[in-house]
């Protein structure tokens, strides 16, 4: 008889872990890695492949666990996903390989996200260079070094093409790098996915803003047979309420990119960042988490969470979820926020919020939240992060007449090929979908690659 | 025609500062090699400039470019720690990172007279737009203003290029005393047949410029400087309101109508960060005192 419930991840104590963006999990030992792999039942119609985005042959890789072979586990592994380091610490894994695995009927599931996240880390122990070895004849431009670009910059380099990879930033990983705190996902093992790309020789080029600094026109010009626009989801939403103008008042992008990529919360840094003692963040995604989370760890006395369904509907993982509570956020739920009120020096002093009840189900699938205008609340805050979601980039569309988007902004592309409506131009990840997850976007990443090597072999 | 080898980038590319003058004790003019972003740079846009890697990611307007080298000019005021570190660098050092060109170039087409007030280091942002409208034949007419005699930059070249030209200084050390506006007042008493005023400089300046351009009903365009993290409409921090909507300055702007913008929240969201920002140049400053 397996073990019902899965090895638990050890993990800093919450009461010392919001002090530190310290990594909050701290992976398994090689003991407690063979147990968890034990717990894999190998089944043959192995449904949790079909959970995962990419296709990952996830019982190959746990029976490779389990003959102690992590070499090989990596290597199955990789064949399927760019950034297995990262994916094991980011993917919503409850909701896709681990939701259907067959130990869910009766117990926990297989801790597959974790198993994942130990064969890349162990790996990574040994392993440091990996010898160049590419033709170099076909040359192709991945624009944007986020998931989807890395993901496709993977596929293309392994098929032996010359890929130069555009960066906007000053540093590549996009939103692995401005986005998500280390305490969820620290900084060097982004660093590490990308140095290991690098060294199996793409060619990154940082600080070009592909609509900007080069055009579409420039690149085929440049003798580019093929490009990928993996330019992400970067411009923040608003909800359009009096008072967003009011200095603290943040997107979850500017306070999360200040932190991350501009490295606030070191002393040496010289980006500054408002660090308020009670905040409320707007939201119920991992980005307003990860903004909630940061807040606690810059010092804040109180920091809600206000969103409008329950907790049922929070979009976040699990995980991060019961994270967050036990660091000491609380969750407002079935709330929404109506106006930012300034005090006299013009800085925020509160936020009026209303009661919201869910309705019937909207397109999304979603129970509908709708106002009830005879609950009322204020709620004293000092600063106030909007993490309502983000949609594409502009940028590139301003300067390309003939590559079409949605009303929203999203790139249009053929399902199959990812190909846009501009002749080689593919694009996937939050460009085409708005804004998804890491593994999603490393899934179109893939199928994009996948389509670019099929035309050009 | 294939593409031109030499401009395109490079992932090891060194910007190399190839020449540095001080215009002033503390405005400072740096030519930089940077010839990926002199292809598609137009007047009135901005670069990022990360000087250190421990540096704020700054927006400074391309204040001139060499097509022909690839070189672009930057001029900047040191007023904290992040230009400070900037103006430490010298001729032959790299700037760790720079990205452009940014932002919306500036509306110059079909102004055939325009009234021209720059204060500061503003000036700095004015005087290619100077430039082009007299490249385009336009009559330009110009007032400058600065605090000090001793603050006074690229004069000789603003005259040159104006048909009428006067400067103040706060304290009166040289040209007249007193504000722009006092002689943007007496210029439109006498003559106010201008298709458009342009004003740059500090926002409470910009704020009184335009009203008194309001009140001789000249439409005014005038050049925000919000605080910025990445200067690619990802952040949202550098928002301005304008005309009652939400404005990102790095994307929709920096040029705004000047009628519409809201300045007082302006001012307000540019104050957040002065404790922190005073306290960091204070420490700069006190590591260069122990140095010596």
């Amino acid at each position: 008889m397996k073990q019902q419930s899965r090895t638990p991840m050890r993990m800093i104590d919450s009461s010392k872990r919001i002090h530190t963006f310290e990594e909050v999990n701290c992976g398994y030992t090689d003991h407690e890695a063979l147990i968890e792999a034990n717990r894999c039942l190998d089944c043959k119609h192995k449904p949790c492949i079909k959970g995962c985005p990419v296709g990952i042959d996830i019982p190959g890789f746990i029976s490779a666990i389990k003959n102690q072979k992590i070499d090989l586990a990596y290597q199955i592994i990789h064949k399927s996903s760019s950034l297995p380091a990262v994916c094991g610490r980011v993917c919503p894994q409850e909701t896709q390989c681990e939701a259907l695995c067959v130990h869910t009927k009766k117990g926990e599931s297989v801790a597959i996200g974790h198993l994942e996240r130990y064969v890349a880390d162990t790996y990574y122990q040994h392993h440091h260079s990996i010898d160049k070895g590419i033709s170099q004849e076909i040359k192709i431009a991945v624009v944007g070094s986020g998931p989807a670009g890395l993901s496709c910059a993977h596929d293309l380099i392994q098929a032996g093409f010359k890929v130069d990879l555009y960066e906007a930033l000053h540093e590549a990983g996009g939103v692995l790098t401005y986005g998500i705190p280390a305490f969820r996902l620290p900084k060097e093992i982004v660093q590490r996915e990308i140095n290991e790309l690098i060294q199996r020789g793409v060619n990154l080029i940082t600080n070009v803003i592909i609509g900007k600094t080069l055009t579409l026109e420039d690149l085929k010009e440049m003798n580019y047979q093929a490009i990928f626009l993996g330019t992400g989801a970067g411009l923040p939403k608003f909800m359009g309420i009096p008072g967003e103008m009011l200095p603290s008042v943040y997107s979850a992008n500017e306070y999360l990119t200040r932190l991350n990529l501009m490295h606030a919360y070191d002393k040496n840094s010289l980006t500054p960042i408002h660090k308020g003692k009670r905040v409320a963040v707007i939201g119920g995604g991992n980005v307003a988490l990860d903004a909630a989370r940061s807040a606690v760890r810059l010092g804040a006395d109180i920091v809600y969470l206000i969103y409008r369904r329950g907790k049922e509907e929070l979009p976040a993982r699990h995980e991060e979820v019961i994270h967050a509570e036990e660091e000491g956020i609380i969750f407002k739920f079935l709330t929404n926020v109506k106006e930012i009120i300034a005090n006299d020096e013009g800085y925020v002093k509160a936020i009026k919020c209303v009661a919201m009840t869910l309705g019937d189900k909207d397109q999304s699938g979603r129970r509908k939240p709708i106002e009830n205008p005879k609950k009322k609340m204020v709620i004293p805050v000092d600063e106030v992060i909007m993490a309502l979601g983000t949609t594409p980039n502009p940028l590139i569309m301003s300067e390309s007449t003939d590559l079409k988007a949605t009303p929203k902004g999203c790139i249009i592309v053929d399902e199959n090929t990812h190909e846009t409506t501009k002749p080689m131009v593919f694009a996937g990840g939050d460009v085409v979908t708005g804004s998804a997850t890491v593994i999603l976007a490393m899934e179109a990443g893939r199928k994009a690659a996948n389509a670019i090597i099929e035309r050009l072999t | 025609m294939g593409y031109n080898k030499s401009i395109e980038p490079k992932g090891d590319h060194m910007y190399i500062i190839k020449e540095k003058k001080n215009l002033t004790e503390t405005t400072t003019m740096m030519v930089i090699d940077a010839p990926h972003i002199v292809k598609h740079a137009k007047v009135g846009q901005f670069v990022m400039v990360r000087a250190l890697d421990t540096s704020e990611r700054i927006p400074l307007t391309i204040a001139d470019k060499d097509k022909s080298k690839g070189f672009i000019t930057i001029i900047f005021q040191v007023v904290g720690a992040s230009t400070y570190e900037l103006n430490q660098l010298n001729e032959n050092d790299s700037i760790q990172d720079i990205v452009g060109p940014l932002g919306k170039p500036s509306e110059l087409e079909g102004l055939e007279r325009v009234l021209l007030i720059g204060g500061g280091v503003g000036c700095a942002i004015l005087y290619p737009i100077a430039e082009q409208l007299r490249f385009q034949h336009a009559e330009i007419m110009t007032i400058i203003g600065f605090r000090t005699q001793s603050q006074i930059f690229l004069e000789s070249e603003f005259i040159n290029v104006s048909s009428r030209f006067s400067i103040t200084t706060d304290d009166g050390s040289y040209g007249e005393k007193g504000r722009v506006t006092d002689l943007m007042i007496k210029l439109l008493e006498e003559d106010h047949a201008f298709d458009k005023v342009i004003a740059i400089g500090p926002i409470v300046m910009m704020k009184a410029v335009t009203e008194v351009a309001k009140r001789y009903h000249l439409p005014i365009t005038v050049s925000m400087n919000p605080i910025m993290v990445d200067g690619t409409g990802m952040c949202g921090g550098c928002r301005v309101s304008v005309g009652g909507q939400m404005m990102f300055a790095c994307v929709d702007g920096p040029e705004f109508d000047g009628m519409l913008v809201d300045y007082d929240m302006a001012i307000k969201r540019n104050q957040l960060y002065q404790k922190e920002e005073n306290e960091a140049y204070q420490k700069m400053m006190m590591k260069e005192e122990d140095m010596r």
